[in-house]
């Protein structure tokens, strides 16, 4: 008898438990019906299986999608990982310009460190550049077409209106790239992804992608889903439900994003008021003999608000509305993903329309697709889930973020101002 | 028209009674007219001016009214504890008699005394010797004009800036609010912040009704700068009111010399015609030498007792100008330290609702 996969301690989706595992022989176990999770349920997490041991150099993704899912359950990562269980670590920093011919651009060092077995070398450093990173996502979409790939800070800047070689520029994109990089590493599927490896340790890069473009047909890689032509019957409840969220999640977001450039935008106005303020008590305090101290104090207090509020305004800008854009590319892409798993449903029910008009008694091709299916629909549950926690986290982090910094404002003031 | 109720602070019996904006103008001209040496507290603006967006500028409207009338109260009261203006009878009777005040001031005969000149505030005149202290004076009271109102127009204008980023914050508690409505633990962490946002963007008007305290105490003494210069520019039309009487008895002086020796030391249109039409007959002579003789008579005992009224204005107003003084520096240094206490509990009030909001934050 097969090795069974480890059961899973939730009542989690039935088809998988059944699936038989890659590595086990064959025994061919009959179907369940696909079951279609609930979003809300939170897949339970528990410590990697030490001993379980991974298919010889092969990164499981470019085998056909049934190891990932059944990985995925051997692998039972936690999400919040304590350090001791990680075994990989990425960091992007230290941003270069590079003066070339034909272009100027930056680019970023990508450290890594790791005990995995997928890397030779315990710790590797290369530089990339954005059009790298950019590559790196696009294949992993292509690999993955069933995860939801974290977004990249925005390629296009409006020449004139940013300076693409600014130090608050390149900053801001450096942790956005540094986070997107840290956002793969943490997913159990996808931090074992073949392009991701090469892209963390190869020394020439440019080679790879091109070795990449001929080599198409790769099984796995091109599992692409027929885009059109079906029509979806019914989209289950609970992915109209978060097609509907993700549409006023965006929303909101955008909404937010424009009040929070009004206020920027009203404080600069305001910061230009306190500026002539300021400098009339100074004035002032030239005319006067007894008065000339406290309105030189006031002057200089005002003077220390203007700084303050400075501060306040670029910390607003460098940290918190680039993360509601990533949030909001974020929902972008996870829609992507929600008409993919649509297509697939739509195809899945047009053969099986096909196969019952045939009569057979076992439909294969549909048997792939329902698989399939049943895998994006558990990944997006589990990405979701995922999604709010990282919301949730990340949320608290900036507004503890945005509230750090009201209150240093506030404690500026208080500190300053003068009796 | 606004109108005050007054009631009598210091003898026993409480008495009120109505009294127009135009009767406190009165009260004021007649103080001043007066008490030329004196720096006479100023009245509370006629029209509303410095004013930031949100308050009105109508002159009925009732918050306008009512720093008015706290500007006249302030008014009375500076006039009530100074040394010498309380004593006037005109003022206490403007605090006790209702009919017939107005008949009462204008017996005074004051407005005769009012100098005409005093009211082309650009007139200048050229003193030959000026007090320096006085142009000292005048210089700073012109500069300290300036740069109040320099102040309060720039205030005006943080106000309202910073009016518009507390009520932005507002669309936040919406948002906020709207969010809420999909999520499911975020919701109710969200709910409660934009709360917070909301009381944030309402807590300014609370705020900036409070400064508008502070922009009359510095308005009082712009207007009091005001009154300053104008003791200056009574000094300064003394001296040369002076100045042309000391000049006058010398040219009446050398006049007489003149006729009495019979030499022409200056040119005068007179000397020449009297050449060239005949000499006056001795008699005549006499009768001018005589004339003459009297005017300077009069004009020296004039010129006497105008340096004495002199040297009185400059000794009683200089103390008044040291009195004035120590008021206006007492005055404004409490008028900053509340400044600042105000701006404190402006910031201790935005930490506790960003306080409050980080909590909501951190249990979402």
């Amino acid at each position: 008898a097969a090795s069974t996969p480890k059961p899973l301690p939730s009542s989690g989706p039935k088809s998988l438990r059944e699936m038989p595992h890659p590595l086990a022989t064959s025994s061919s176990e009959e179907m369940g019906p696909a079951l279609t999770p609930s979003p809300d349920l939170l897949l339970p997490r528990s410590i990697a299986d030490k001993d379980l041991s991974l298919p010889n150099g092969t990164p499981v993704d470019t085998s056909s999608p049934a190891s990932s899912s059944s990985l995925l359950n051997r692998l039972q990562l936690d999400d919040d990982l304590d350090v001791e269980t990680r075994d990989l670590f990425v960091t992007v920093d230290d941003p270069k310009k590079h003066v070339c011919t034909m272009e100027t651009y930056i680019t970023y060092r990508v450290t890594t460190k790791t005990t995995r077995a997928e890397f030779d070398l315990p710790e590797y450093s290369v530089r990339r550049r954005y059009q790298d990173f950019d590559w790196l996502r696009n294949k992993l979409e292509e690999s993955q077409p069933t995860h939801l790939i974290p977004p990249l800070p925005e390629k296009f800047v409006v020449k004139g209106v940013v300076d693409r070689f600014s130090e608050e520029f390149v900053e801001t994109r450096r942790k956005a790239l540094d986070k997107f990089l840290k956002r793969i590493t943490d997913h159990p599927v996808l931090s074992f992804n073949e392009h991701f490896n090469v892209f963390l340790t190869a020394k020439d890069l440019n080679a790879y992608k091109k070795q990449g473009m001929a080599l198409l047909s790769k099984v796995g890689e091109s599992v692409k889903y027929v885009t059109g032509g079906y029509k979806l019957r019914s989209r289950p409840l609970e992915f109209a439900a978060i097609g509907d969220y993700l549409d006023t999640f965006s929303l909101k977001l955008g909404t937010i994003d424009r009040i929070a450039q009004r206020i920027i935008k009203e404080q600069l106005e305001y910061l230009v008021e306190l500026r002539e303020y300021g400098p009339v008590y100074s004035t002032w305090g030239g005319l006067e003999v007894e008065l000339s101290e406290p309105l030189e104090g006031v002057s200089a207090c005002i003077g220390n608000c203007c700084t303050a509020l400075e501060e306040l305004s670029e910390d607003m800008t460098e940290d918190f509305l680039p993360v509601l854009r990533e949030y909001i590319l974020y929902a972008e892409s996870m829609k992507n993903v929600l008409k993919k798993r649509d297509q697939v449903q739509a195809e899945y029910e047009a053969k099986l329309e096909a196969v019952a008009l045939k009569k057979e008694d076992r439909p294969k091709v549909p048997t792939d697709v329902e698989k399939c299916q049943d895998r994006v629909e558990c990944f997006n549950a589990d990405l979701k889930a995922d999604m709010e926690r990282w919301q949730n986290n990340k949320r608290q982090d900036f507004r503890q973020l945005l509230m750090g910094m009201a209150d240093k404002n506030i404690q500026y003031y208080e500190k300053v101002c003068v009796t | 028209r606004a109108v005050e109720s007054q009631s009598e602070g210091q003898c026993a019996p409480v008495e009120s009674l109505w009294r127009r904006y135009s009767e406190f103008e009165l009260l004021r001209n007649y103080l001043s007219v007066t008490y030329p040496h004196i720096v006479v507290p100023p009245l509370p603006e006629k029209r509303a001016d410095f004013v930031w967006h949100k308050l009105s500028a109508d002159n009925m409207d009732p918050d306008f009214v009512e720093r008015r009338r706290i500007g006249l109260e302030n008014f009375l009261l500076r006039v009530a504890s100074h040394p010498v203006l309380c004593q006037d009878k005109i003022f206490y009777s403007f605090l006790t008699q209702e009919g017939g005040w107005k008949e009462m001031v204008n017996e005074t005969g004051f407005q005769l005394k009012a100098d005409s000149r005093l009211k082309a505030l650009n007139a200048t005149f050229r003193v030959k010797n000026p007090d320096k202290r006085f142009t000292e004076l005048k210089h700073y009271s012109d500069e300290l004009q300036s740069v109040i109102s320099h102040l309060l127009r720039v205030r005006a204008r943080v106000a309202d800036r910073l009016y518009g980023v507390y009520k932005v914050h507002g669309n936040y508690g919406r948002v906020f609010s709207e969010w809420s409505a999909i999520e499911k633990e975020m919701g109710d962490g969200l709910q409660s912040a934009g709360h917070h946002m909301d009381v944030y963007a309402a807590s300014i008007d609370d705020i900036l009704e409070e400064e508008e305290h502070y922009a009359e105490q510095l308005k009082e003494y712009l207007f009091y700068a005001e009154a300053l210069r104008a003791v200056c520019r009574k000094h300064e039309l003394m001296q040369y009111d002076l100045e042309m009487a000391a000049q006058d008895l010398t040219s009446k002086k050398q006049q007489c010399e003149e006729l009495a020796t019979g030499t022409v030391r200056t040119f005068s249109l007179k000397g020449m015609t009297s050449k060239l039409f005949g000499q006056e007959t001795p008699e005549q002579r006499e009768a001018k030498i005589k004339v003459l003789e009297e005017q300077i008579q009069e004009g020296e005992e004039q010129l006497k007792s105008k340096n004495l009224e002199g040297r009185d204005f400059v000794k009683s107003a200089w103390a008044d100008i040291e009195r004035f003084k120590e008021q206006k520096n007492h005055d404004l240094k409490e008028a900053l330290i509340s400044y600042a206490v105000m701006q404190i509990s402006m910031c201790k009030k935005g930490i506790q609702v960003w306080t409050n909001a980080k909590e909501c934050f951190s249990k979402m």
